[in-house]
């Protein structure tokens, strides 16, 4: 065994693919099921859109033409649909700070065209009249990530990947000069000189296994879903300020409407972010105002049913940035987590860079951005 | 063991239900009891399909029968999506069979 991948959701699939595919000998173990976790709890967003120049940016136009390919390697049932994202303005403010935002996505080769009022009911016919205007980004996909995951694994394991899902990591092995040599878990032993650690929100555990620290912390979000409806929603639609949301330090809640339709008929409706820790108790304040906030957007949502919601916590690492690579401080430690609520659009090109990092060969991007220490300074082991 | 007569689920547990009244189905009179949903009226009509599915048009009715599964969506006043397994049947109801998604009406 070369290679033990901790965590089964899409980014530990992603890593599991192309590890596997790169001739190593993989294991991928989860104490829970494939997505199990945040995962099966996301709308499967692949955007550029929501992206300021740098290196997440980057990570994620790598993406973004990984997954044109997986879509043609992997069978249709993932859902992928390169749909366009529409982001609205509903001021002339906030209309002016998204066109300087696309002016500079743009120039970091971001496909974005500022749309009039007329273009946008061209675009989305059922948006409300009192929009002033917005940017489309044909980039911007989505996928079922919870079925993505599962044929990315699927893959691995006809690439000869072992695949142990409800298995617990409970130990990191280390040699006596303190390199990895495995992992212990609640069935035996897996022996190999490489652990990556996808753990995803559950990161910062693992992290703390191998004796590092990796503050990821959870970031709650909820998502509505519609009774299944015709196609009334065409792209990814939200507003001008859900950007702003994404890259605030704040715990203290913030919603702006994300809404977009799906194969199978319901509408999704997200997005709200608190940082509240593992809290699962439904929030009705919160449901309510992502409701009344696509409704808003949307009109004809108003009488239309919502099903149910779900929630999930997106892995939040303080700069926003997920850890990828080498971990200096365990030589054979591997991060591969903390994408807050990109990993399941950032997942292909973590997992083709860390398969790089693990063969030696230069990564397509320069991972100094990543580095899974660079908290040490600021946040020291507690 | 001693035979009993009853024939009906209300015979078995020896209900006195309050009087029954009519709703319609596909604008077919139906009967309802105090207390029965939707589905139970249904059935008792000897109607087990109400809704086609959205892709292939396939009959779909009572499944799990306790509000989990979604199959049993009819539309019960103009409203469509409705779980028939737990809507009680109320006097006068009119029960349509929904066609796919049921909102042909937000189609184009």
């Amino acid at each position: 065994m070369d290679v033990v991948i901790v965590g089964a959701g899409m980014v530990g699939a992603a890593c599991a693919y192309y590890t596997s595919r790169s001739g190593l000998s993989v294991a991928v173990v989860d104490r829970g099921p494939v997505a199990g976790g945040t995962t099966g709890a996301g709308e499967g967003n692949l955007l550029v859109s929501d992206k300021v120049p740098g290196p997440e940016l980057e990570l994620a136009l790598l993406s973004a033409s990984l997954w044109q390919r997986l879509s043609e390697e992997l069978p249709p049932g993932i859902e992928y649909e390169l749909k366009g994202g529409v982001v609205v303005a509903a001021s002339e403010g906030s209309l002016a700070t998204l066109a300087a935002t696309a002016a500079g996505q743009r120039e970091a080769g971001v496909e974005a065209h500022d749309v009039t009022p007329d273009r946008l009911r061209e675009l989305e016919p059922h948006l409300a009249p009192h929009l002033v205007g917005g940017c489309h980004y044909p980039q911007d996909a989505q996928v079922q990530p919870a079925l993505a995951a599962a044929e990315l694994v699927h893959s691995a394991s006809r690439a000869g990947a072992l695949v142990r899902p409800g298995e617990e990591v409970v130990e990191i092995l280390r040699d006596r000069a303190g390199a990895v040599r495995g992992v212990r878990t609640n069935r035996g032993e897996l022996r190999a000189p490489v652990v990556v650690n996808a753990a995803g929100t559950w990161g910062g555990d693992l992290a703390a296994l191998a004796g590092v620290n990796l503050p990821v912390l959870p970031r709650r979000g909820f998502v509505l879903v519609t009774e299944p409806l015709p196609r009334l929603v065409r792209h990814k639609v939200y507003a001008a300020e859900y950007v702003a949301d994404v890259s605030s330090g704040s715990a203290a809640l913030q919603t702006s409407p994300v809404v977009e339709g799906t194969p199978s008929g319901p509408v999704l409706i997200g997005a709200s972010r608190e940082r509240v820790g593992f809290d699962r108790t439904l929030s009705v304040p919160v449901v309510s105002r992502l409701a009344a906030r696509a409704a808003a957007l949307f009109p004809v949502l108003a009488d239309v049913r919502v099903l149910r919601a779900y929630h999930g916590f997106r892995p939040y690492l303080p700069d926003h940035l997920p850890a990828i690579g080498p971990d200096p401080r365990v030589p054979g430690l591997f991060h591969a987590c903390g994408h807050e609520g990109a990993g399941i659009g950032l997942a292909p090109a973590t997992g083709l860079l860390i398969a790089d990092a693990i063969r030696g060969k230069r990564p397509a991007l320069d991972l100094a951005p990543f580095a899974p220490d660079r908290f040490d300074a600021t946040c020291p082991v507690t | 063991m001693r035979r009993t007569r009853a024939r009906t689920p209300a015979e078995l547990v020896g209900a006195d239900p309050e009087p029954e009244f009519r709703l319609t189905f596909d604008g077919r009179p139906i009967r309802g009891l105090p207390g029965q949903t939707i589905a139970a009226a249904l059935w008792s009509a000897g109607i087990l399909t109400w809704r086609t599915t959205r892709v292939h048009g396939r009959p779909r009715g009572a499944f799990c029968g306790i509000g989990a599964c979604y199959d049993c969506l009819a539309t019960v006043n103009g409203r469509p999506n409705q779980r028939a397994c737990l809507l009680p049947a109320e006097p006068g109801d009119i029960i349509t069979t929904q066609e796919g998604d049921g909102h042909a009406a937000l189609e184009g």
